[in-house]
């Protein structure tokens, strides 16, 4: 149990895993490959999303605000500039940065319920802007964008097709959650921790908590800003609904059931919440909120740590049990 | 008191003129008082006589009306809490306040860790990551923990919280710690093990407490300021308090067995 606690997946569980997404395209379908690369971003964003409300405890109920801003600012370099993946990536971690930095300099002086709906607000507000804002976003008619390349300009590498990109988006991912890790890892991380526990006894430490807290903040959505020029990329296409409220409630979810502060259970909440949207549409069309909402509350009130705290003590379980069998004199 | 310039050899702590007004109600009127380097300076006084107000005051977590307070030599009157302890000054917390989640190493690694400057690096030498796990350990033995690092905080007795307490405060390498009621709510024996901890920190560390336990009071302190109704009512040594008539009558609403302590025989 004890191995298990900091996070449910140990070197050799996590090599297992990279195995499997490595080899993923030969086992799988076009239709599972790309579900499979949405899986990943929408994982990493989700994932950017645990590093404010498991790690810092700041609810944000306007993540999807960060994942929009990097999906405009991409879908728009691509539109206007060049199709260069590096491009778009570094204009939407930028624009999403600064739109962070902004945002969270207002909203990480507040707290609790105030924090919730003044970030709730900032998300709505880009949403109006996105619906509004006709010459740059061709409001909810969506900007449709090309398909981006690894070469400079339209020279060629193209990542088209489901293969190439998906391995462009693991790659990503890796580096994305790999980096998240490591900050939760960090002295800084745990500061943010520390903030969570106990933010007064913090400050009496010394610890300036807001600027702790702004720094997570922008983190948090340079990351979802990333998430979301990776997002565009895949679906060569952006609208108002990719900023709408809907987004920042699915990734809060897949980090409660996923498990708060553990990072890859917000990445297998997401895989949860998408299975389920793919697999329940097709069985109960619009309906597959109403039973994800019902997975939810059952998940909340059986599952109080999510799914990686169940693998924990599925894991904790199984130990315990070869370890007797161990002991056991034959 | 009155030895030494002022320039060369500032007080630990210094308070003029500290006054706070909740609305009309006066909660601390004037009060003047000074701390000396390496002393163990008690803050006493009936219920509702301003010591706690004092206290968030010289903290920070509440601000004067007027007055200053001076700290080391220089003015901290309008400097933020968090920008108090990295002067140097320490507290420790009436309701303990520990970060219940995290072990006990942990919670005094937050704390040195900010201290050695560490806090803000995403990616520290792996050198630097063990001398603050070695200061951590090294401020648990000190304090009496140091068997206990791995537990989490929130699994603590009440007497190992508050000397935990201390361990962080401590950690944040303070020249004053500020203690508010340090004993309140222990046994006898915790309380004494408590005072045999505080007894063998160094010299050079200035404490001020606020107590209600006379006997703890009377053992440990080297000097005693006395507060009543938000006034300074009585400050000097032990022996000229316990014989102060102004003290007995202060007490005297306490009920008798507080008063009796101060009656000169």
């Amino acid at each position: 149990m004890r191995a298990l606690a900091p996070g449910p997946a140990r070197p050799l569980v996590q090599l297992a895993v990279v195995f499997l997404l490595v080899v993923a395209p030969l086992l799988l379908g076009d239709f599972r490959l790309f579900l499979l690369t949405e899986i990943l971003i929408f994982g990493l964003f989700a994932a950017s999303l645990d590093l404010l409300v498991g790690y810092t405890g700041l609810l944000s109920l306007g993540h999807a605000a960060y994942l929009g801003v990097g999906s405009y600012a991409t879908a728009l370099i691509a539109i206007h500039l060049t199709d260069n993946v590096f491009a778009g990536l570094a204009a939407g971690v930028a624009s999403s940065c600064i739109v962070a930095a902004a945002t969270g300099w207002l909203a990480v002086r507040t707290r609790g319920v105030y924090f919730l709906m003044l970030t709730l607000a900032f998300a709505q507000l880009l949403f109006t802007l996105a619906i509004t804002w006709d010459s740059l976003t061709h409001g909810a008619n969506g900007l449709p964008t090309p398909k981006p390349t690894l070469g400079p300009g339209d020279s060629g590498g193209a990542l088209d097709g489901g293969t190439a990109f998906y391995y462009y988006a693991l790659v990503a991912f890796l580096f994305g959650l790999g980096l998240l890790r490591a900050v939760v890892a960090s002295p800084f991380g745990r500061a943010l921790v520390g903030i969570r526990e106990n933010e007064s006894r913090m400050r009496s430490l010394g610890y300036a908590t807001s600027r702790y807290k702004l720094a997570a903040f922008c983190l948090a959505g340079a990351v979802a800003g990333f998430a979301g020029s990776l997002t565009v990329q895949q679906s060569s296409f952006m609208s108002p609904s990719g900023v709408s409220f809907e987004v920042s409630a699915l990734a809060l979810i897949a980090v409660i059931i996923g498990g708060r502060a553990t990072l890859v259970g917000a990445v297998l909440g997401s895989a949860f919440v998408f299975v389920i949207r793919d697999e329940l549409s097709s069985a109960f069309n619009e309906h597959w909120r109403l039973v994800l909402g019902l997975v939810f509350i059952g998940v909340v009130y059986l599952l109080p740590r999510g799914i990686s705290g169940l693998s924990a003590r599925v894991g904790g379980l199984l130990t315990r049990r070869t370890e007797r069998a161990a002991g056991e004199p034959a | 008191m009155t030895a030494g310039t002022e320039r060369e050899d500032p007080p630990a702590l210094e308070l003029r003129d500290v006054t706070k007004l909740y609305g009309e109600l006066l909660v601390l009127d004037a009060v003047s008082l000074s701390v000396d380097v390496g002393a163990r300076h008690a803050l006493i006084g009936p219920n509702g006589a301003g010591k706690s107000t004092l206290f968030h005051v010289i903290t920070g977590t509440q601000r004067v009306t007027r007055g200053r307070i001076v700290f080391a030599g220089k003015e901290i009157t309008r400097v933020q809490e968090h920008v108090r302890t990295q002067l140097g000054l320490g507290r420790t917390f009436q309701q303990t306040s520990l970060f219940d989640g995290l072990s006990v190493l942990a919670n005094v690694e937050l704390a040195v860790q900010q201290q050695a400057g560490v806090a803000r690096r995403l990616f520290p030498s792996a050198r630097r990551r063990t001398r603050v796990s070695e200061r951590g350990r090294e401020l648990l033995s000190l304090v009496g923990l140091g068997s206990r690092e791995a537990i989490p905080a929130g699994a603590l007795s009440h007497g190992q919280r508050r000397q935990l307490d201390v361990a962080v405060s401590l950690a944040t390498e303070p020249s004053l710690v500020l203690m508010d009621e340090p004993t309140a709510g222990m046994s006898r024996d915790e309380a004494m093990a408590f005072l045999a901890m505080i007894v063998t920190l160094p010299d050079s560390l200035t404490i001020l407490m606020v107590e209600h336990d006379m006997d703890v009071v009377f053992e440990l302190a080297t000097w005693i300021s006395v507060l009543d109704a938000g006034k300074l009512i009585a400050d000097g040594t032990p022996e000229a308090i316990r014989g102060s008539r102004a003290v007995q009558d202060a007490y005297l609403g306490e009920g008798e067995h507080l008063a009796k302590l101060f009656e000169s025989d």
